[in-house]
C-alpha cells in the first residue's frame, strides 16, 4: 500500500515530520517497507540561469557556462548538453552532491583544461524521467535559488507500507490517517462525502442472479452520469497517481483507481454505450470467455462471477474490467459502478486466473459496506467536477450492510492476554478514535466494532487494538517462572538418538548434510517409494518430485557433485527423515551415510603410512554399528547377515537384524546399476539405520550400574586356524567355538582370513582367537587341551571347517 | 676408588700381569706394595679393554679360579690373626674395586651399544599423521543451532515436540484459524499431494504450527514446548529455498501474558547470540493464529556481511509471536476464558545466517563439503550453557 505523505495530510492535520510518521506506522503495525524521499535527495539541486554560455576552447561539443543561482556570483560549469545555451534557465547542483541517475558524487572537475565547479542536470539524472536528450528547462520566471524539488513538486515522500491481511482499512489513505490519528499522531479529518440527487432514473437496471447457489454479489449499487467529457485528468490527479506508480489513463478510469486508493473503495466504470442492454451479476459459464483491461484474455468457470450484460461479460467482478465496455477519450455516458464482492471467491478467482489487482487486494480483505454507497457519491461528485455530466438516480441490487459486531469486554482482559494496566478512560480514548464504539462504565463493557473493520471478532482482537496503538513497549517484561516442575530430560527417546547419532557419525570423520526432503520419481521408485500419495501435485521442479523413501540418493548426489567439484574422497551423512506413507506413523528417522572412494573410516584420501585403498562394505557397517551404539541399541541381541536391498550389492553388502522381524538396516556397497541410476561413479559404500527400530531399552529404577565381578585367574588364548568353503560365514564359526562353552570363553575374535596359495580353490583359511576365563580355579594344561579339542570339533561339526595344518 | 678411575693412558697387554709370572707376590712386607702395584696395573687393564670380550679376560685373569686376585685372596688362609686383620681388608677391598671397575667399564659398553643402535633407528617427526576423525567429521549448523536452541529452553523448562512433515490442511491451516480461502493462506505457497477420493488433500507443512495443535490435543496445560522441525513452501530464489526450518514455541498456562513471552524472547535473544544485552523492538503485526500478533527485530550493526548484536541502529527482523488465538484455543479444545498461551516462531537458518554470518540460505542445503568444512561444527563441540553454547 503506497501513498504520499501530502496525501496523507488531506487526512491528518499534524506537524509530525516525516520521521516520526514513519517510525509510528511500524510502530502500530502497519510496517513501513520504504519512503523515497525526492525532497530531500534532491535538496541540493536548485533553480539558476545561465547567464552565458560560450564555446569550450578546447571541445566542439562543451559549452563553458556562467550560472547564476540568485546570489550574483556567476559559477562556471562546463556543459555538454545540445540545449544548454546563453539565458535558458535550468537546474544546477554543486560538487559534493549525489547525482542519483549516475550513481557518483560530483568533484570539482577539469574538463579538458576547463575548470567545472557543478553541474546543469537532465531528468535521467535526477530519474525523475527517462529523458536524457538535454539539461531540464524551466520558465524564465521559476525562482532562481529555489529548490527544484519543491518548485516541481517532487517533495511529496513516498510511502510503502507492507500491509498485514486483516487491515481492508487501511488499503485507503483515510485508514491510515485514522490508525495515526488514534496515535496521537494529529488529527482526523473526517470527509464524508455528499449525497447527489439524481436528476432521472438509471436507465440500466441490476440484477442479482445466483440461482440456488451461494450469492457472490451481497450487494451492487450503479448509477449512470450522462453527457461527460472525458480526457485527461487533472495534473493534481495525474502526480499522485504517478507518485504511487500508477498511470493515469484518463479522467474516468483515474477516479475510480484514486477513490480506490484514496478510501480503500475499488469501483468500475463502464461506457454506457458499449453496454448492451441490462446488467446481470451472475456466476460466469464454464469456458466463457473475457478479454479484460490488461489486455489478456481470460477464460472462466462457474466458480467465477461476472458482470454481464445482453452480449456476455463485461467485467471479471471485483478483480477486473472488460476491455469492450471499458471507458475512453470518447465516452459521453458513464455508468459507474460500486459493489460488494465475496471476499473469498475474489481471493479464489485471483488466484485461479493469476491477477493482482488493486480491486482484488482491497474485496478479498473484505472493504466496509456501508462505504458502497458513499462511495459511489464520491465518485461521482468527482465525475461531475472533472468532466461534467448529469448524473441519474442509483440504483441497488440487494443490501449493503455490515454485520453487527459488539464484543461483551471484561476491562481485565488486557491485563490477563498482555499484562499491561490501563484505565478504561486510556482504553476507551483509543477505541473511540479507530472508530469503535464503547458503553458502559465499570469492569466490563460492550464494544461495537465499526463497519470497516471485519477482523474483530472478539476480546482479544480489542485487546490488540489497545495494545498496538498505547504501543507494546509499554507492556514490561515479566520474568517466567519455570515453576515447580521437576527437573527432568526435556528430550524423548527418539530425540536423543536423534542427537547421539548425527555426533557419532561427525566423530567418525563424516560430515552432515542436509539434503531435499524430496527427489525424483525414478530415484524414489528404485529406492522402493514412488507411491502416488508421496508425489508432490506441484512440485518445484521434476527432480524434487516425491517424497524421499531413503536418503541414500540424496547423499550420493551430493558426494558425486562434490567429486565433481574435485573433493572426490568424501563421507557424508545426514539424519533425517524418510516417508513410506503419508501418515505421521509412516515417516521414520533414518540415520544414513554414504563413503566413496578413498574416505575410509581409518582416515580419507592418501596417506604416506598405509597403502591407498577404496572404501568396502566394512567401513560402512562400522559406521551402522557406531550409530547402532551410540543409540543405544543392544549390541548382543543383533545380528548381521549376508545381503540387503536390491540397490546394494549383492554379495558385498549385510543387513542388521533383531531377529528376521526387525531390521534395524543395511549397509554395503551399492549396486551399479543403482549408480548408474543416480548418475554417480563409485566406489561408493553406504548404510542406512532406522532409529525407531531400535527397541527402548528397559527403564532402571536406579542409575547404579550391574555389580563388577573381576576374577582373579588369568585368562588364556588358544589360536586356530580352520580351512572352511569359501562361503561359510566368519560369524557361524565364531559362534560355533562360542556355544562350546558360554561360560569359560568369553571372547572369540577373527584375526586372520585368508585366500590362496597353500589354501585349495573355493576354500579359505579362517584363524580365531579363543580367550578362556577361568572362573573358579586356574586351569590345568589338560583341562585347556580338553576344551580346545571340543572347540576344533564343534567348529568343524557347524562349519565343515578342518584344522589347518 | 680413586686409584680406580680409568687411566687415559695407554696400557700393556693384560697378560704381561698374569699371576703366579710374578715373582716374591708373597713375600712379607712388599704385600701392601704389591696390592698397590697390582690396583695400578688391573686399573690401567680395565681401562684398556677394547670390548667386552677383552675386558672378560682381564676378569678371569684377575678374579678367575687363578686370577691375580683371587691369588692373593688365597693367601689370608695362611696368614697370622694380626696379618690377616691389615691385609684381609686390603685384598677384599682390592677385589671390591677390580669388580667395580669391571662392571663400570662394562656398562659403558652396553651404553655405547645401545647409543649406536638408536642413532641408526630415526624417523622423519615432521611427517603429517592422519587427521583424526573427529576432526574431520562435522556437524550441520542447522544440528548445532537445535541443539543449542534446546539447551537455552530446556534450562527454562521447556521439552521439544515434534511432528510428521506430511500434514492435514486441517491441521497445518484450519485450526490454527487460517479460514479456507483466506489471503493468509496464499502467503504460504503450499507444496500439496493429489487429492484423495473424499476430496481432502495431504500437504507438506508450511510451518512447525501444527505441532502446537497436536501438541495442545496431546496433552493437558500448562504446556512448554519448543518445536523445530523442517518446513517447505515451494518458493525458490535468491533468499528461498523450497525447504527449510523453523523452530516455534508454545507455552498454555494460567496466567501467561505478553510481558513473559517479551521476557522470554530477550533471555532468549541474550542467550543465543551470546551477548550482555540485546534491544529488541516488537511490532504488531497479523498472524491468523495469534490474536494479538507481533513482530520482533533486534538492533544490530552490519558491517561487510558482519552482524553485530546489541549495538548499531539497523533494526532486523528475527521472528513473529502472539497470543494464542482464541479460535485456535477453541479448536484443540481449550477454553479460552480458563486457558491462555503464547507461542513464537522463527527461521532456524535465519538465526543461524545471522549467529555465525553465513551469506547465502541456499548454501545450506547443498552439501558442498567446503562449505560444511568451514561452517559446521566439530562433534565433540556439543553446546552447553555451561561451557557456552558456541565456544
Amino acid at each position: 500500500m503506497k501513498f504520499t505523505l501530502a496525501w496523507l495530510k488531506e487526512y491528518l492535520d499534524t506537524d509530525a515530520s516525516l520521521d516520526e510518521i514513519v517510525q509510528k506506522l511500524t510502530m502500530i503495525g502497519l510496517e513501513v517497507e520504504s519512503v523515497e524521499d525526492k525532497g530531500k535527495q534532491l535538496a541540493p539541486y536548485v533553480i539558476a540561469k545561465v547567464v552565458e554560455a560560450k564555446q569550450h576552447p578546447n571541445a566542439d561539443r562543451l559549452r563553458v557556462c556562467m550560472v547564476d543561482t540568485g546570489d550574483g556570483n556567476p559559477i562556471q560549469v562546463v556543459c555538454g548538453a545540445p540545449n544548454a545555451r546563453t539565458g535558458m534557465t535550468g537546474v544546477f547542483v554543486p560538487p559534493g552532491a549525489f547525482v542519483p541517475g549516475k550513481g557518483i558524487t560530483l568533484q570539482v572537475g577539469t574538463i579538458r583544461g576547463v575548470e567545472s565547479r557543478g553541474m546543469l542536470v537532465s531528468e535521467a539524472e535526477l530519474e525523475i524521467s527517462d529523458d536524457h536528450d538535454g539539461i531540464i528547462e524551466l520558465p524564465d520566471d521559476a525562482p532562481l535559488g529555489a529548490s527544484f524539488a519543491k518548485y516541481k513538486g517532487l517533495d511529496d515522500a513516498v510511502i510503502d507500507i507492507n500491509l498485514t491481511p486483516n487491515r481492508p482499512d487501511c488499503t485507503g489513505v483515510n485508514g491510515v490517517a485514522r490508525d495515526l490519528a488514534a496515535a496521537d499522531i494529529g488529527a482526523l479529518k473526517e470527509r464524508t462525502p455528499k449525497s447527489i440527487k439524481g436528476e432521472f432514473p438509471c436507465p440500466v437496471s441490476v440484477k442479482l442472479d445466483f440461482g440456488q447457489t451461494h450469492p457472490l454479489c451481497p450487494a451492487f449499487a450503479l448509477r449512470l452520469v450522462r453527457g461527460v467529457k472525458n480526457g485527461p485528468s487533472p495534473e493534481w490527479l495525474q502526480k499522485r497517481l504517478k507518485a504511487i506508480g500508477l498511470r493515469p489513463i484518463n479522467a474516468l478510469v483515474d477516479i475510480t483507481n484514486f477513490i480506490t486508493h484514496d478510501r480503500g473503495r475499488p469501483l468500475h466504470v463502464f461506457d454506457a454505450k458499449k453496454v448492451k442492454g441490462n446488467l446481470i451479476v451472475r456466476r460466469a459459464n464454464n469456458g466463457e470467455q473475457l478479454l479484460a483491461l490488461d489486455g489478456k484474455t481470460y477464460t472462466l468457470d462457474q466458480a467465477m462471477c461476472v458482470i454481464a450484460d445482453d452480449s456476455g461479460p463485461e467485467s471479471l467482478a471485483g478483480i477486473m474490467g472488460g476491455e469492450a465496455s471499458g471507458c475512453d477519450e470518447n465516452t459521453t455516458d458513464v455508468l459507474i459502478e460500486s459493489a460488494l464482492w465475496d471476499p473469498i471467491n475474489i481471493a479464489q478467482t485471483g488466484r485461479k486466473l493469476g491477477i493482482n489487482s488493486d480491486a482484488r487486494y482491497r474485496f478479498e480483505r473484505g472493504v466496509d459496506p456501508n462505504f458502497m454507497a458513499p462511495g459511489l457519491e464520491l465518485a461521482t461528485q468527482m465525475v461531475m467536477e472533472l468532466c461534467g455530466g448529469t448524473p441519474s438516480e442509483v440504483t441497488v441490487a440487494g443490501k449493503a450492510e455490515a454485520p453487527e459486531k459488539i464484543v461483551d469486554f471484561p476491562t481485565s482482559e488486557l491485563k490477563r492476554l498482555a499484562g499491561l494496566d490501563l484505565s478504561l478512560i486510556e482504553m476507551r480514548r483509543v477505541l473511540t478514535k479507530l472508530g469503535f464504539f464503547v458503553a458502559g462504565q465499570d469492569s466490563r463493557v460492550k464494544v461495537a466494532a465499526p463497519s470497516w473493520r471485519p477482523d474483530i471478532e472478539g476480546k482479544a482482537d480489542i485487546v490488540e487494538e489497545i495494545v498496538r496503538i498505547v504501543g507494546v513497549d509499554r507492556i514490561p517484561s515479566t520474568p517466567f517462572d519455570r515453576g515447580d516442575a521437576p527437573r527432568k530430560p526435556v528430550l524423548t527417546t527418539a530425540q536423543v538418538r536423534t542427537r547421539k547419532a548425527k555426533r557419532a557419525l561427525a566423530a567418525r570423520g563424516l560430515t552432515e548434510a542436509v539434503t531435499w526432503s524430496f527427489i525424483s520419481k525414478p530415484q524414489a521408485e528404485l529406492f522402493g517409494g514412488g507411491a502416488k500419495e508421496l508425489a508432490l501435485a506441484n512440485p518445484i521442479a521434476a527432480e524434487l518430485s516425491d517424497m524421499r523413501p531413503s536418503l541414500i540418493p540424496g547423499l550420493v548426489a551430493a558426494a558425486q557433485k562434490n567429486a565433481d567439484r574435485g573433493f572426490p574422497d568424501t563421507a557424508l551423512f545426514e539424519v533425517g527423515q524418510i516417508f513410506k506413507g503419508d501418515k505421521p506413523e509412516d515417516q521414520f528417522m533414518a540415520a544414513t551415510g554414504v563413503r566413496r572412494a578413498l574416505a575410509r573410516s581409518s582416515g580419507a584420501g592418501r596417506h604416506w603410512s598405509s597403502k591407498a585403498a577404496d572404501v568396502d562394505a566394512f567401513d560402512a557397517k562400522a559406521d551402522a554399528l557406531a550409530v547402532l551404539a551410540a543409540a543405544g541399541a543392544p549390541a548382543q541381541a543383533m545380528q548381521v547377515v549376508p545381503g540387503g536391498p536390491a540397490w546394494f550389492h549383492p554379495g558385498r553388502s549385510g543387513t542388521i537384524q533383531i531377529g528376521p522381524q526387525n531390521i534395524l538396516g543395511h549397509f554395503g556397497e551399492l549396486h551399479p546399476r543403482a549408480l548408474e541410476a543416480l548418475d554417480a561413479e563409485g566406489p561408493l559404500v553406504a548404510f542406512e539405520v532406522i532409529l525407531e527400530r531400535i527397541p527402548e531399552g528397559k527403564a532402571k529404577a536406579t542409575r547404579a550400574k550391574a555389580v563388577l565381578e573381576l576374577s582373579q585367574f588369568q585368562p588364556v588364548t588358544r589360536d586356530f586356524a580352520f580351512v572352511v568353503d569359501r562361503a561359510v560365514k566368519a560369524a557361524d564359526i565364531q559362534r560355533a567355538a562360542q556355544n562350546v562353552d558360554r561360560k569359560l570363553i568369553s571372547g572369540v575374535g577373527v584375526f586372520d582370513v585368508y585366500e590362496g596359495q597353500g589354501i585349495d580353490a573355493g576354500k579359505k583359511s579362517v584363524a580365531i582367537a579363543v580367550t578362556i576365563q577361568p572362573r573358579e580355579k586356574t586351569m590345568t594344561d589338560q583341562e585347556i587341551d580338553a576344551l580346545a579339542a571340543k572347540i576344533v570339533a564343534e567348529v568343524s561339526k557347524r562349519t565343515g571347517g578342518v584344522l589347518r595344518a | 676408588m680413586a686409584g680406580l678411575v680409568p687411566a687415559i693412558h695407554a696400557l700393556p697387554p693384560a697378560k704381561a700381569w698374569m699371576p703366579g709370572t710374578r715373582p716374591g707376590m708373597t713375600r712379607r712386607g712388599d704385600v701392601m706394595t704389591d696390592i698397590a702395584q697390582l690396583e695400578q696395573e688391573l686399573s690401567t687393564a680395565v681401562a684398556a679393554a677394547s670390548d667386552e670380550a677383552a675386558l672378560e679376560a682381564v676378569r678371569v685373569a684377575a678374579l678367575g679360579k687363578s686370577g691375580s686376585v683371587t691369588a692373593l685372596l688365597k693367601t689370608l688362609g695362611g696368614l697370622t690373626p694380626d696379618e690377616r686383620k691389615v691385609q684381609g681388608p686390603a685384598i677384599n677391598g682390592l677385589k671390591d674395586r677390580v669388580n667395580a671397575a669391571l662392571n663400570a667399564r662394562r656398562d659403558g659398553f652396553k651404553g655405547a651399544a645401545l647409543d649406536a643402535r638408536l642413532a641408526t633407528e630415526t624417523v622423519d617427526v615432521t611427517l603429517p599423521v592422519r587427521e583424526t576423525a573427529a576432526e574431520a567429521g562435522r556437524v550441520h549448523p542447522i544440528s548445532q543451532v537445535v541443539d543449542e536452541l534446546t539447551a537455552i529452553f530446556a534450562d527454562m523448562g521447556f521439552a521439544v515436540a515434534e511432528g510428521p512433515d506430511i500434514e492435514t490442511d486441517d491441521y497445518n491451516f484450519t485450526k490454527l484459524n487460517f479460514p479456507e480461502g483466506h489471503p493468509a493462506r496464499e502467503m504460504h505457497d503450499t507444496f500439496y499431494f493429489p487429492p484423495k477420493p473424499d476430496g481432502s488433500r495431504m500437504l507438506l507443512r508450511t510451518h512447525t504450527s501444527p505441532v502446537q495443535v497436536r501438541t495442545m490435543l496431546a496433552q493437558k496445560p500448562p504446556i512448554r514446548v519448543i518445536i523445530p522441525g523442517r518446513t517447505y513452501r515451494s518458493d525458490s530464489d535468491q533468499t528461498h529455498t523450497p525447504m527449510f526450518h523453523q523452530v516455534e514455541g508454545l507455552v498454555i498456562d494460567k496466567g501467561a501474558h505478553l510481558g513473559h513471552l517479551k521476557w522470554i524472547l530477550q533471555e532468549f535473544c541474550k542467550a543465543f547470540f551470546e551477548v550482555d544485552n540485546v534491544n529488541m523492538r516488537f511490532r504488531p503485526s497479523f498472524f491468523p493464529f495469534t490474536e494479538p500478533s507481533l513482530e520482533v527485530d533486534i538492533q544490530c550493526r552490519r558491517d561487510k556481511g558482519e552482524v553485530r548484536f546489541g549495538e548499531g541502529d539497523d533494526w532486523l527482523e528475527i521472528l513473529g509471536c502472539g497470543m494464542v488465538h482464541p479460535n485456535v484455543l477453541r479448536n484443540c479444545g481449550l477454553d479460552p476464558d480458563e486457558v491462555q498461551g503464547f507461542a513464537w516462531g522463527m527461521g532456524i537458518d535465519r538465526i543461524a545466517m545471522l549467529k555465525y554470518g553465513m551469506p547465502d540460505l541456499r548454501a545450506f542445503f547443498e552439501a558442498d563439503v567446503r562449505w560444511l568444512a568451514h561452517y559446521g561444527f566439530r562433534p565433540l563441540d556439543f553446546p552447553t550453557l555451561a561451557g557456552g553454547l558456541s565456544t
